[in-house]
């Protein structure tokens, strides 16, 4: 099997399987645990119930980053069981013995957002955690996927998940990004042209010019929105851009054993000959900035587009399900969105919350204001972000352009913490999903890029960003 | 995990297409330490109105529903959000089977290690589910899980997909952290390598 040519997906797989029997799943080894308040409480219940403990507690780290307030630390929480629940999760570590980046910490911050910055995140490691963008950690080389509590608990408890292998799925994105268009746009534009179950029971790998021309963070921002197309994992090849990411980096390799973990690293790429069971090409140089206009991120277009009219559709169950989603955001077939007032601007997530995405919205915002009316709230990825952001006085922008700077955190693009857009408000998100309620119960979320999100705060309006850089 | 055998029940129809955990229970419900109470949440943004009150239109509400067990669904039933809360929250109101052309990986995972069954059937099989639900409300559709089939009145048999280590948990009610533990010494060894 080993001398057969091997996909990137296939030799991290292979390389992991611990035992696998007849008619069975395979016993799959995890190299990082990351752990989070709101998917964790239940599994460490499940533990003490069983008697049982964390299996390899270096293994696994943990964050706050879901329900923690926005707001500075001295202001009190208001929410008493979000505030339970964090403290749960610092119970739950102090038992079991798990490193925390917890309240207090100023290397907090989202999930997806710290562990690369940590170096924890490394080349050829099955990475997995509660929460479905984990799949983010795949823009190193890594095979990172979401599961749910129960499999939490497994691999608490046991370093390991029984999982079914899946396929692979090549997405080939080929020739050079345009001015004002950048990977969020890349991937909004795939999702909306395979749907949001295109990937479903596959890995995405992203290979092409377009993506070795990328840099580590927009290559998380690709390989994080995999699973709104349906892909549990989503994965790019290693190559001297994520080593140089890597090196000098907290967690990461020193001395001999960087120049041992590089070599091998130079390993993972997928072989010549190898098959991927499925492939999809696209031209980068023909992408416009995207929005997605209903209620999944699959339903995007280009900017410059008019919403589609359900009449369209011959399937009339697809014609459905677009009437209702236009019902629910309240838009017309064959409006454009260009022009359109939104409410609320939120630029943060772990799509879009690292300090590049703040250095893009900034400089668009550097000398601007935003519009009267329009509320805008910039969360930074995490504490380590927000310093840096800080340090280069991006801060002072946003606060100078009428924007709200806060705390790190998942904040609104889920909503759980107190940050939301009120019902039947428009807002304009660097997040990921645009599910009705995602934002608050009654929000009408359009997803697109930080460039976008703050070209539509100066003017109110869903604006091009190409008509003002 | 409590066991699954067969289930004989009324069906709930809740046609759209890619229902994601979002809807199947929305954020604000998760800032929980436990599994209780999840039932009220379910599907809680369709169920209740803007002031609470319940909204008598959902098929949840439906006094004739208040006892089935079976969720007929769209395409690519479970996508987003990887809660365990979905399933969860499903199984605390009730349900015990969703019947779908597809379930999001995720979800379809934490489903079957909570005794919810997701069957997947054809276009046509779904279709033809639906048109008999909408014209007779009150059929009953049956599953035995050993067999792997869906019997659909007066005589259709239906046999759908279903993972066999998956399916012999559910028949045995076992639960799949034991099944992992009893390979310690080969994790063991795999640690050492």
């Amino acid at each position: 099997m080993q001398s057969n040519p091997l996909t990137l997906f296939e030799k991290i797989w292979y390389s992991h399987i611990v035992t696998q029997e007849p008619k069975s799943p395979a016993v799959l080894y995890i190299d990082l645990h990351l752990v989070h308040e709101v998917t964790s409480p239940q599994a460490f219940t499940g533990l003490r119930e069983r008697g049982l403990k964390v299996r390899r507690p270096q293994r696994t780290l943990a964050t706050m980053d879901h329900s923690i307030p926005t707001t500075p630390l001295s202001i009190p929480m208001a929410d008493t069981q979000a505030a339970a629940q964090l403290q749960q999760l610092a119970e739950n570590c102090e038992e079991f013995d798990i490193e925390l980046y917890g309240m207090e910490s100023p290397m907090r911050g989202i999930v997806h957002v710290i562990g690369p910055e940590l170096g924890r995140t490394q080349p050829g490691m099955t990475i997995v955690c509660g929460d479905s963008h984990t799949s983010t950690h795949g823009a190193f080389g890594a095979l990172a996927f979401g599961i749910g509590t129960s499999e939490v608990e497994h691999v608490l408890a046991s370093q390991c998940l029984l999982q079914h292998k899946p396929k692979t799925f090549q997405v080939n994105v080929s020739g050079k990004l345009g001015i004002g268009v950048s990977a969020k746009d890349i991937i909004l534009a795939l999702i909306a042209k395979i749907g949001i179950g295109g990937g479903t029971g596959h890995v995405f790998e992203y290979t092409g010019e377009a993506i070795r021309g990328l840099t580590m963070e927009e290559r998380m921002t690709i390989c994080n929105m995999s699973i709104e197309g349906g892909a549990r994992a989503g994965m790019i090849a290693p190559d001297d851009t994520t080593f140089e990411y890597l090196a000098g980096r907290e967690h990461s390799p020193k001395g001999i054993k960087w120049d041992k973990a590089v070599e091998s690293w130079k390993k993972l790429p997928t072989d010549g000959e190898a098959i991927y069971d499925q492939s999809i090409t696209l031209d980068a140089s023909s992408l416009e900035p995207m929005i997605t206009f209903g209620t999944n991120p699959g339903m995007g277009l280009q900017i410059t587009d008019r919403i589609p009219n359900p009449n369209k559709y011959d399937d009339l169950d697809k014609r459905h399900n677009l009437e209702t989603s236009l019902t629910y955001m309240e838009l017309q077939p064959g409006q454009p969105l260009l022009g359109h007032p939104v409410d609320v601007i939120f630029i943060g997530s772990c799509t879009n919350g690292r300090i590049s995405d703040l250095r893009l919205a900034a400089k668009v915002l550097e000398g601007r204001r935003i519009a009267e009316n329009v509320r805008m709230l910039v969360v930074p990825g995490s504490q380590s972000v927000k310093m840096q952001a800080e340090s280069e006085g991006l801060d002072k922008v946003f606060a100078d352009a009428g924007a709200e700077w806060r705390e790190a955190g998942c904040s609104m693009c889920i909503a759980m913490n107190g940050d939301q857009v009120a019902p039947g408000q428009y807002a304009v998100s660097t997040s990921n999903r645009n599910f009705e309620g995602r934002q608050g119960k009654g929000a009408r979320t359009f997803l697109a890029s930080p460039l976008t999100a703050a070209a539509t705060a100066v003017r109110g309006a869903i604006s091009d960003v190409r008509e003002m850089i | 995990m409590a066991k699954f055998t067969h289930l004989k029940s009324r069906v709930i129809v809740i046609p759209n297409r890619n229902i994601d955990t979002d809807q199947i229970i929305p954020a604000r419900f998760l800032k929980v330490t436990d599994k209780n109470g999840l039932g009220e949440a379910l599907f809680s943004d369709w169920r209740y109105n803007s002031d609470g009150s319940i909204n008598p239109d959902f098929v949840l509400n439906h006094h004739q529903n208040q006892d089935a067990k079976i969720l007929l669904a769209g395409d690519n039933f479970g996508c987003g959000s990887s809660r365990e809360h979905a399933p969860w929250a499903l199984t605390a109101w009730g349900i015990s089977a969703v019947i779908s052309t597809s379930f999001a990986d995720i979800f379809r995972n934490n489903s079957l290690k909570n005794a919810l069954l997701p069957i997947v059937v054809t276009t046509d099989i779904h279709q033809s589910l639906f048109e008999l639900v909408t014209k007779s409300p009150d059929t009953e559709l049956s599953i035995d899980l050993a067999s792997q089939t869906l019997i659909i009145p007066p005589d259709t048999n239906v046999t759908f997909p279903i993972d066999s280590f998956a399916k012999k948990c559910l028949l045995n009610g076992v639960d799949q952290l034991g099944y992992i533990l009893s390979h310690e010494s080969l994790i063991e060894a795999y640690e050492l390598t």
